[in-house]
C-alpha cells in the first residue's frame, strides 16, 4: 500500500500499515544522515512554515534541520516575535502564511486540536508538532522507530511509560502507536497523574513502579510538566523522585536488556538519575538522531501527490 | 484485454548480460577502476549478475552497490510518495568508473535522478550506463552505453523484468499491451 494522507495530525487516525510506511521510509532517511553529503533535493522549491505558538527547542530544531536536509525553504514563526501578541487569530495568521504560498505548516500549539482546525481551513499540508495535551505524533513515530531499530520488533514487547501521563501528548501518541503495533503498554506514576481512565485506551495502569518496570523491555520516562499543571498533583518533587524516579537500584531489578527512553528535556535527579541517562542502556540521544530521520520521512511522504506509487523506469 | 508476450527468456537474458559484460570489459581496460551500481529494484540483481561475469573475465572481484534514486526524482509531488529502497555504496566512487545498471530505459528521468544521487557520493572519473532493455520514448538527452535489447514500444505498453532473485519462477522479460 502507499501513503495517501495530506496531513499528519495525530496517531489515533493512522493504521498500523501507515505507521510502518513512515518507519520504513525513516530508515532510508537515517542512512542519508550518515553520508558525507546529508542533503537531498526532495522538497526543493517547497516552503515550510514552522509555526510554533508554544515554546519548543528540540522539536523545532529537529523539524528545521529535517526541512533543510530536504532542501525546502523555511520560515520560522514563534510566539515571542509574532502578531499573536498583537491580537491576530490563529486562522488569520495561517491564512497570511498561506498567502505567501507556504506548502507545509508545522504547528505547535497549546490548544488541543489546533492542527486539525488549520487542516480544515488551509490548502497547505499540516503537521502536528504537539497540540496541548492531545498528541505529538512525530515523537511517537520516532519512539517506535527507535524501539523497532533496537529490539527488531514492536509486537509483543512490554513498554512501560512512567511519569506525568495525564498532561502528556507524548504519552497519548505513544499509547496509540504502540497498541496499534501490538505492544503491551503499562502506565505508571502518581494516581493523580495516571488515572485509571487510561485503561480505556488499552493499557494497564499501575501505581507501583517496581511492578511496572519488572517485565518491561522498554521504559519510557516522561518529564513532570509543571507548565501544564494548574494545581500541585503530588506533594513534592523530592517525593516524586523517591517514589517514581528511575535510579540504579530500580534499574537493577529490571530485565537486563530493558532499555530506557526519554523524549527530553530530561530533569537529571528528578525522573532519571544522571548515571542512567548516560549509561549504555539509555536511548535518549538515539531518539534525537532518529527524530530527524522520522521528520524527514513524514515531510517526504506528505509531499507525495495523488496517483499510483510506481515510479520505476517504465 | 491485456496481451502479454515474452520478449526475453532466461537464456536470452543471460546471453545479453554476458555480451554487456564483455562490452564493459572491452571499453574499460583497467577493470580495477570499475564499480557497478544497480538502480532498485530491477537494476540491483542485474548489477550483481554482471559483477559475477566480469569477475570471471577480469579475474578479480568487482565492487557492486545499489543506489536508490527516489529522493532525487523530479515528479515527487505528482504521485504518491515512492517506496524507498536501500542504498548500499560500500566503496569510494571518487576517481572510479561507475557503471549504472537498470532494467528498462524509458523516459531517462530515473537516470537523470541517478546521476544527481551519485553526485552526493563523490566525483566518479566516468559514468556509463548499462540497461537490459531500451524501449525508446526518451524525455531527456540520455542514452545507454550498453544495451541488452532495443525494443520499440507503444506508450501504453509496459515492460516488466522478472528474475529468480526477486522470487519469480524463471527469468523473463514481459511486454504487456494494455
Amino acid at each position: 500500500m502507499s501513503w495517501t494522507r495530506k496531513h499528519l495530525l495525530d496517531i489515533e487516525s493512522l493504521t498500523a500499515d501507515e505507521i510502518m510506511i513512515v518507519l520504513d521510509t525513516a530508515r532510508a532517511f537515517k542512512a542519508v544522515g550518515q553520508r558525507a553529503i546529508k542533503k537531498v533535493p526532495a522538497l526543493r522549491g517547497k516552503t515550510v512554515v514552522n509555526l510554533f505558538v508554544e515554546p519548543s527547542t528540540r522539536t523545532r530544531i529537529s523539524f528545521e534541520l529535517a526541512e533543510q536536509r530536504l532542501s525546502a525553504d523555511i520560515i520560522n514563526f514563534s510566539t515571542e516575535a509574532s502578531s499573536f501578541k498583537k491580537g491576530e487569530t490563529l486562522k488569520d495568521t495561517a491564512l497570511n502564511l498561506q498567502a505567501l504560498n507556504a506548502d507545509f505548516i508545522v504547528i505547535r500549539h497549546s490548544a488541543s486540536g489546533a492542527p486539525h482546525f488549520l487542516s480544515r481551513v488551509l490548502e497547505a499540508h499540516v503537521i502536528n508538532a504537539g497540540d496541548g495535551a492531545h498528541e505529538h505524533p512525530t515523537q511517537a513515530l520516532l519512539d517506535t522507530f527507535t524501539v523497532r531499530e533496537r529490539k527488531g520488533k514492536i509486537a509483543g514487547l512490554n513498554v512501560t511509560i512512567l511519569g506525568d501521563i495525564l498532561y502528556s501528548r507524548v504519552a497519548r501518541s505513544n499509547i496509540w502507536a504502540l497498541t496499534k503495533l501490538g505492544a503491551k503498554v503499562t502506565l505508571c506514576g502518581p494516581s493523580t497523574l495516571v488515572p485509571k481512565t487510561f485503561e480505556q485506551m488499552g493499557c494497564r495502569v499501575t501505581h507501583d513502579v517496581d511492578e511496572a518496570i519488572r517485565d518491561a523491555d522498554i521504559i519510557n520516562l516522561l518529564r513532570i510538566q509543571h507548565e501544564r499543571q494548574r494545581k500541585t498533583m503530588f506533594p513534592s518533587i523530592n517525593e516524586y523522585t523517591q517514589l517514581f524516579g528511575l535510579n540504579k537500584a530500580r534499574l537493577a531489578r529490571t530485565k537486563p536488556d530493558a532499555l530506557v527512553m526519554h523524549p527530553g528535556p530530561i530533569n537529571r535527579g528528578v525522573e532519571i538519575d544522571s548515571e542512567i541517562a548516560d549509561c549504555d542502556r539509555s536511548l535518549i540521544l538515539e531518539q534525537v538522531t532518529n527524530g530527524l530521520a522520522v521528520r524527514m520521512a513524514v515531510l517526504f511522504l506528505l509531499n507525495g501527490g495523488k496517483g499510483p506509487q510506481g515510479v520505476a523506469g517504465n | 484485454m491485456p496481451e502479454t508476450t515474452v520478449i526475453l527468456d532466461a537464456t536470452a537474458i543471460q546471453r545479453a548480460l554476458t555480451r554487456i559484460a564483455h562490452e564493459i570489459a572491452e571499453r574499460n581496460e583497467n577493470g580495477a577502476e570499475v564499480v557497478l551500481v544497480g538502480i532498485p529494484t530491477g537494476g540491483v540483481p542485474l548489477a550483481q549478475r554482471l559483477g559475477k561475469i566480469l569477475a570471471e573475465i577480469w579475474k578479480h572481484a568487482v565492487p557492486t552497490g545499489s543506489l536508490d534514486v527516489s529522493m532525487h526524482r523530479d515528479d515527487l509531488d505528482q504521485r504518491a510518495a515512492p517506496k524507498i529502497h536501500p542504498t548500499l555504496m560500500p566503496f569510494d566512487v571518487n576517481g572510479k568508473t561507475v557503471v549504472l545498471v537498470d532494467d528498462v530505459l524509458f523516459s531517462g528521468r530515473t537516470i537523470r535522478a541517478a546521476l544527481d544521487a551519485l553526485n552526493d557520493f563523490g566525483r566518479p572519473k566516468k559514468i556509463q550506463l548499462a540497461v537490459l532493455i531500451d524501449r525508446g520514448h526518451r524525455d531527456l538527452p540520455i542514452r545507454a552505453d550498453f544495451v541488452g535489447k532495443n525494443t520499440p514500444t507503444a506508450l501504453d505498453e509496459k515492460i516488466s523484468l522478472r528474475l529468480v532473485e526477486s522470487g519469480a519462477a524463471q527469468d523473463e522479460v514481459l511486454l504487456k499491451k494494455q
